[in-house]
């Protein structure tokens, strides 16, 4: 199984010279398995730049996960420039929005409409297939299982966990483990903690033993001091996750959008020295670097 | 009653609003970027029409959840707290339950003999020391075990009210004549509700059965069978049923007393009372 990191900001594009290094676009990941079966994670605006490596292999077949709707997650779709071009085949899995009971086919049809992009969506030269997936419902696409996981953020979320050719990968979408709502002498407080409990227990099965996770880590736990409820994990979570669930390799992911190159080092040689003895791999994730398992 | 009715009545209840103060403080509260996260679970768990479709949403077989989800509090920690928000958000923008229905049906008194039933039946699971997750579906149970009787007097007003009439002039058991006058009683249109909503066996259980308790074996319902007697016998609220059911061996052999014992153990309920009224006069 291969890695390719197309986008890595949180939020928004920030493109620039402080973000040259690491990149500025928003989250989109190439996963490739043995037999180069193509699974897309998110359609950010890295997703454009994919497309573009991705011509001179056409007619393609791409299946994109997406793990939530928020706009730096689906901004990217309509300039995925293979759904213009006959013949390929791009399916899109996502799940079902409790509060809108709208599919996954939104997170497109929405964007093209006239007020916001040129073309229409019945003018889409490939063959569009939506997919609603369940969490715990595994998918399959070629060698690579896929299985979802509800993973909490201010909008449905999933988690997807890829299996393929003996190898693994996590990726938690936007993800902020939850915290105790209650204060510890509140009536509600032990209650509320055994349900995270349960709930952090489940999340850590679903990564158990991955050789990467890759999670949403935004903040410094400074940072998210004041960005409580916003819904995205810090440094300090993704390591304690990738600790608990045995992980091999763990990258970090949607840097805040106004981090530099230079600020992300600094936090990351802070987080070597912070963590001498941890068993798993620390990575930043970085645009454009191809990664083997 | 025809399934034909039964299937409307399922297609109406998709938009029963929720009761008028958890309404407004639910706009009020989703309203205030500054509002805790409490005081939000807070009012929506204290309102049994948004408590139920909170869980119904959750528990929908889309999100093929390995265990159902029970309560409000575990709603928010497995999906997130904005969710659960915009879907009683949701259920807010349908309006709320009107309080002069057809059916002269006492929508406050309602709302206190739910409460108290939903606070007493967890301090009963507590008393007997279940786990406290159970205490807290004892909770959720008690709060919802009649929720067929709003969905009655929201959708069937006229014969509702026959039945309610009958019930208090000659002392009958409600769900004895809503079965008469609706061919439906509460506990039944509950438990079609509740299962088509796809909530936990157990709580489908406590609804459909809570005045049937020879039918099977389930602490959940006991507890909410015994709060509900002792509910109405403190006079706290009112759901419409003026008799009141003595403990059958099963219930009294559960908490070891039978009801006016138990009501005497428990010691003074005031306070269970005047939480609930707080909450319905926020």
């Amino acid at each position: 199984m291969k890695i390719k990191f197309w986008g890595v900001r949180g939020s928004i594009p920030t493109p620039g010279p402080n973000t040259v290094k690491y990149g500025g676009n928003t989250t989109c990941i190439e996963i490739r398995t043995d037999d180069n079966d193509l699974i897309i994670l998110d359609a950010g605006t890295g997703i454009h730049a994919l497309a573009q490596s991705l011509l001179k292999e056409m007619p393609i077949q791409a299946h994109i996960f997406i793990t939530h709707t928020h706009w730096d997650h689906i901004h990217g779709l309509p300039f995925f420039i293979p759904i213009f071009i006959p013949n390929n085949l791009i399916k899109i899995y996502g799940g079902i929005d409790p509060v809108t009971n709208e599919t996954i086919n939104r997170a497109l049809s929405v964007q093209l409409q006239y007020s916001f992009f040129p073309i229409r969506e019945a003018q889409l030269n490939a063959r569009i297939e939506y997919a609603t997936v369940k969490p715990g419902e595994p998918v399959k696409v070629g060698s690579a299982t896929i299985t979802p996981i509800v993973l909490s953020h201010p909008v449905l979320n999933f988690g997807y966990r890829i299996d393929c050719d003996g190898q693994s990968v996590f990726f938690t979408g936007d993800y902020e483990p939850q915290l105790n709502i209650y204060d510890p002498e509140d009536d509600e407080y032990a209650e509320f903690q055994s349900f995270v409990d349960a709930k952090w227990d489940e999340v850590v099965l679903a990564m158990k033993d991955v050789d990467a996770l890759i999670v949403d880590s935004s903040y410094t736990n400074e940072e998210y001091a004041s960005k409580q409820g916003w819904g995205h994990g810090t440094y300090d979570s993704g390591i304690k996750l990738a600790t608990a669930a045995k992980a091999k390799k763990l990258f970090f992911t949607h840097h805040e959008p106004t981090r530099s190159d230079a600020g992300l080092e600094i936090i990351y040689q802070n987080l070597l020295q912070n963590n001498p003895t941890i068993c798993c791999e620390l990575l930043l994730a970085q645009e454009g670097v191809d990664i083997s398992l | 009653m025809p399934n034909s009715k039964n299937e409307k009545l399922l297609v109406l209840v998709e938009k029963m609003p929720a009761f008028p103060k958890s309404v407004q403080q639910v706009v009020q509260l989703t309203s205030d970027i500054n509002a805790s996260a409490k005081d939000i679970i807070r009012v929506i768990e204290c309102d049994p029409i948004m408590t139920v479709k909170i869980l119904k949403a959750i528990n929908s077989s889309f999100y093929g959840l390995p265990q159902k989800i029970t309560s409000v509090q575990r709603a928010v920690v497995h999906i997130g707290l904005n969710t659960i928000k915009n879907l009683a958000l949701g259920v807010a923008a349908m309006g709320m339950l009107n309080a002069d229905n057809k059916a002269n049906f006492n929508t406050s008194g309602f709302l206190l003999h739910s409460l108290t039933t939903a606070a007493i039946s967890k301090l009963l699971a507590e008393r007997i020391g279940l786990p406290s997750t159970e205490c807290s579906d004892c909770f959720v149970a008690g709060l919802l075990h009649d929720f067929g009787k709003v969905v009655f007097a929201e959708f069937m007003p006229d014969a509702f009210k026959l039945a309610l009439e009958k019930s208090r002039e000659q002392q009958l058991p409600l769900h004895q004549t809503e079965l008469e006058f609706i061919g439906l009683n509460h506990s039944q249109a509950g438990k079609m509700l509740a299962e088509k909503w796809e909530l936990s066996a157990p709580l489908i259980d406590a609804i459909a059965y809570h005045h049937d308790i020879g039918h099977s074996q389930n602490v959940l319902r006991d507890c909410v069978f015994a709060a509900n007697q002792i509910s109405k016998h403190l006079q706290f609220g009112d759901g419409g049923n003026p008799v009141l059911e003595a403990f059958p061996d099963a219930v009294a052999a559960r908490f070891g007393l039978h009801l006016p014992e138990l009501c005497e153990a428990l010691g003074d309920l005031g306070s269970v009372k005047t939480e609930a009224q707080s909450f319905i006069n926020l």
